[in-house]
């Protein structure tokens, strides 16, 4: 194990170096946010079908009831945040910058705020189906960003085989100190909820992929490791963006590709965000679902950067009040990191399950270069970690060909934005993807519709 | 692109202190002309956009300085127009072009007026004055008030074997295109546009390599009939090209594979061009026949995207 103590030398090819600015934050246990009076709480928090509400306008909700069942497969379910009044189930602010149906709750400011537990059976005593339907239950996604349903992603298909589970502590992204604290303060949960998944998916080989820059979790799990007596492993990768993306990760830690247009379980890889794990090992030990997690309140603009224990659902607004307010020069809030973050109209948006960090950005920061033309300097291609050709790509995407596009394997683009990020000329090019993938994908959502 | 315009001040410098009011003159006829044209074609977007973004600014510079001394100055805004015209804004503007602008517009410059292009001079030392022949008449012959006519060292290299000391040719105290002699100050530029990532280091060294390779080559054959790598590395316009040329963004290849591939290829033309071919120089045609193959290249040296085979 100690050979990769100080090299640091795992990760993958191409990539870009952006400033960290974690130290702002990187060194602040997490505090708990005091409750607020009003939540919002999507129904729609994770990739797939949207929830279905149980509950009415006017019920009253403990902490930690579910409010909201799985409407198919590819969905979870949803609870309370907090004990209080459902005052109303209508379109609220998403994340997203969409209005989605959201259950909308008025906390009680009497109750004491404990977590309504149901008596669950030892998850060692679980099939691997009650264990898949605990998993939706219990509301777990993928707590990264992308917000896939953390069941599905436990439902090995038939014929497939999970060799290695991956648990991703990267956090690549710039800010960011959410994982890392919980690496840090929750080790014993996070060794516990791969114990956990190794149970249900025998996985020959468990890893644990930190980037060098967080030698104090690195130690702390792999002390916590030994005194569980289990035989994961934790590697230190090199500090490198996007580190942290599922891909990225399993070459760095597997030295193998997933091959295009499928899934890491196809090559038998399985790998799930550090915060995903904890909350899964707190639902089977402790009966908590996913209520609340940690979130990254940072920035240059915000007066008191910190990491928070964060009910889902509270609007960021009290997130910011909480930590000292903005300075004068703050321009723009961003939930997530600055790389793949998403800029936001409105403080009245909340936290949803996916949302790791709060960004506020000053003036400065967020200057806008306006766009030149494509001078075909090659730099984008020089960062794609896919491999791609963006320059190309951003021509073709300006002339909306989507046939071409899909030939340059632009589906194959997870949005990293290296390629934005080094752009002499201020080409918003990652930008254009996105809109190209989601006009391949409805056309392709359209024929198959056509063909049934 | 304005900080290629820095790196080429000292550039400028150093022709002012050579060859005195002439570079400023030939400048100023190509810069407008750049201009010129640049305005009265680019009418695809707000106008003031593409002149403020500096590419016509470099190109006329670049292209100033490729030519000699005494270039009479409507000549030089017939080639800086050409420039572009033809170099640039036929192919679509700035991004689009497979040629060197600059190089489009010597090579225009080259066949347009094949006499003037090979007039050199010494350097004379006279900070105020500037030569004569850059004043002349648009289409009339002007006799050269330059009594000092002087073949450069690769002509005279290639026709009297003659080679020329070799710290003159560093210092650059040489006759030549106006920003081409000085070695030292090219190179210094040079390392600071790659320090500033303005341009791709590989696309220099690998034109440098290749020259010196394929030259130390033939001097270890026979160094009494071919010129020794360091005089081929610094004589002519081979510096100014491998900092200032073959680094265009645009008309080099796009991945790291492509451009040592780029820039071999630039080096042994250059080679070829000097010893074997009817002209002292080569490295503008050795550029604009790597910039055509440099479609090819890409195509050729395209990454295999991750997850494929």
């Amino acid at each position: 194990m100690s050979d990769n103590d100080s090299s640091s030398r795992l990760s993958f090819r191409h990539g870009v170096h952006p400033e960290e600015f974690k130290h702002l934050t990187a060194h602040m246990a997490v505090e708990r946010m005091p409750f607020v009076e009003d939540y919002v709480v999507p129904l729609s928090q994770h990739a797939g079908a949207p929830s279905v509400s149980l509950v009415q306008k006017g019920q009253r909700v403990s902490r930690g009831e579910i409010i909201a069942r799985a409407d198919s497969f590819v969905s979870v379910a949803q609870h309370a945040p907090v004990t209080g009044i459902v005052t109303a189930i209508e379109l609220g602010e998403h994340p997203n910058g969409l209005l989605v149906n959201a259950i909308k709750i008025k906390a009680d400011p009497f109750s004491a705020q404990t977590v309504d537990k149901k008596i669950l059976m030892p998850w060692k005593d679980l099939c691997l189906k009650e264990f898949i339907t605990a998993v939706q239950t219990a509301g777990l996604v993928g707590l990264g960003g992308a917000g896939f349903p953390a069941h599905v992603k436990f439902s090995i298909p038939e014929g497939k085989k999970c060799t290695t589970i991956i648990a991703n502590g990267c956090e690549c992204e710039p800010f960011l100190t959410s994982d890392h604290r919980i690496m840090v303060e929750f080790a014993a949960e996070l060794i516990q909820g791969l114990t956990i998944l190794r149970h249900f998916i025998p996985a020959e080989k468990v890893v644990i992929g930190i980037e060098g820059n967080k030698p104090d979790a690195i130690d702390i799990l792999r002390n916590e490791i030994q005194k569980q007596g289990v035989d994961y492993e934790v590697v230190s990768l090199k500090v490198k963006y996007p580190q942290g993306a599922e891909k990225m990760l399993i070459k760095a830690v597997l030295n193998t590709e997933v091959p295009s247009g499928k899934l890491p379980i196809d090559i038998g890889a399985l790998v799930s965000n550090v915060g995903t794990l904890v909350a899964m090992a707190q639902y089977f030990c402790e009966s908590i679902p996913l209520i609340e997690r940690v979130v990254t309140v940072t920035g240059t603009a915000i007066r008191r950067p910190t990491n928070l224990m964060v009910p889902v659902g509270t609007p960021i607004r009290h997130l910011i009040e909480w930590c000292g307010g903005v300075t004068q020069d703050a321009v723009r809030i961003l939930l997530g990191g600055p790389m793949m973050g998403i800029a936001q109209k409105t403080l009245d948006v909340p936290i949803t399950k996916g949302i790791s960090g709060v960004l506020v950005l000053t003036e400065n920061e967020v200057q806008e270069l306006s766009t030149y033309k494509c001078i075909k300097c090659g730099r984008c291609i020089d960062v794609c970690p896919m491999y791609l050709n963006p320059s190309l790509m951003g021509l073709l995407a300006r002339k909306d060909l989507y046939e071409e596009l899909e030939e340059r394997h632009v589906l194959d683009c997870f949005e990293c934005a290296s390629c934005s990020f080094v752009c002499p000329s201020g080409i918003p090019l990652v930008q254009s993807f996105r809109i190209a993938k989601n006009v391949i994908r409805e056309k392709k959502a359209k024929e198959k519709s056509k063909q049934n | 692109m304005y900080q290629v315009v820095f790196a080429l001040i000292p550039v400028i410098g150093a022709a002012y202190f050579f060859f005195g009011l002439s570079v400023f003159l030939v400048s100023l006829a190509a810069v407008s002309a750049c201009f010129l044209a640049e305005w009265l074609f680019s009418n695809g977007e707000p106008r003031h956009k593409s002149l403020m973004d500096g590419s016509a600014l470099i190109t006329g510079l670049l292209l100033a300085l490729t030519l000699p001394p005494g270039f009479p100055m409507w000549m030089a805004f017939i080639g800086g127009f050409a420039s572009i015209a033809i170099g640039k804004i036929i192919w679509g503007g700035l991004g689009q072009n497979i040629f060197n602008p600059a190089l489009v517009g010597r090579a225009f410059l080259q066949a347009a007026f094949p006499t003037a292009i090979t007039t050199w001079s010494l350097p004379d030392g006279h900070y105020f004055s500037a030569r004569g022949t850059n004043l002349a008449w648009p289409f009339f012959q002007v006799e050269s008030l330059d009594a000092v006519t002087s073949a450069t060292p690769l002509a005279s290299m290639k026709f009297q074997h003659e080679s020329t000391d070799i710290v003159n040719l560093v210092l650059g105290s040489t006759s030549g295109s106006l920003g081409e002699t000085s070695g030292v100050i090219i190179i210094l530029a040079g390392i600071y546009l790659a320090s500033r990532k303005i341009l791709n280091w590989h696309i220099p060294i690998s034109v440098l390599v290749a020259t010196a390779l394929v030259s130390g080559i033939l001097y270890f054959v026979n160094p009494a009939l071919y010129p020794s790598p360091l005089h081929m590395l610094f004589s002519g316009g081979l510096l100014l090209g491998a900092v200032f040329m073959a680094t265009d963004p645009v008309t080099s290849p796009m991945t790291i594979k492509g451009i040592w591939i780029f820039g071999f290829g630039i080096g042994s033309l250059v080679v070829l061009i000097r010893i074997f071919g009817g002209l002292p120089e080569g490295v503008m045609y050795a550029i604009l026949l790597m910039n055509g193959l440099t479609p090819l290249i890409n195509r050729v040296t395209r990454y295999r995207v991750y997850g494929t085979k």
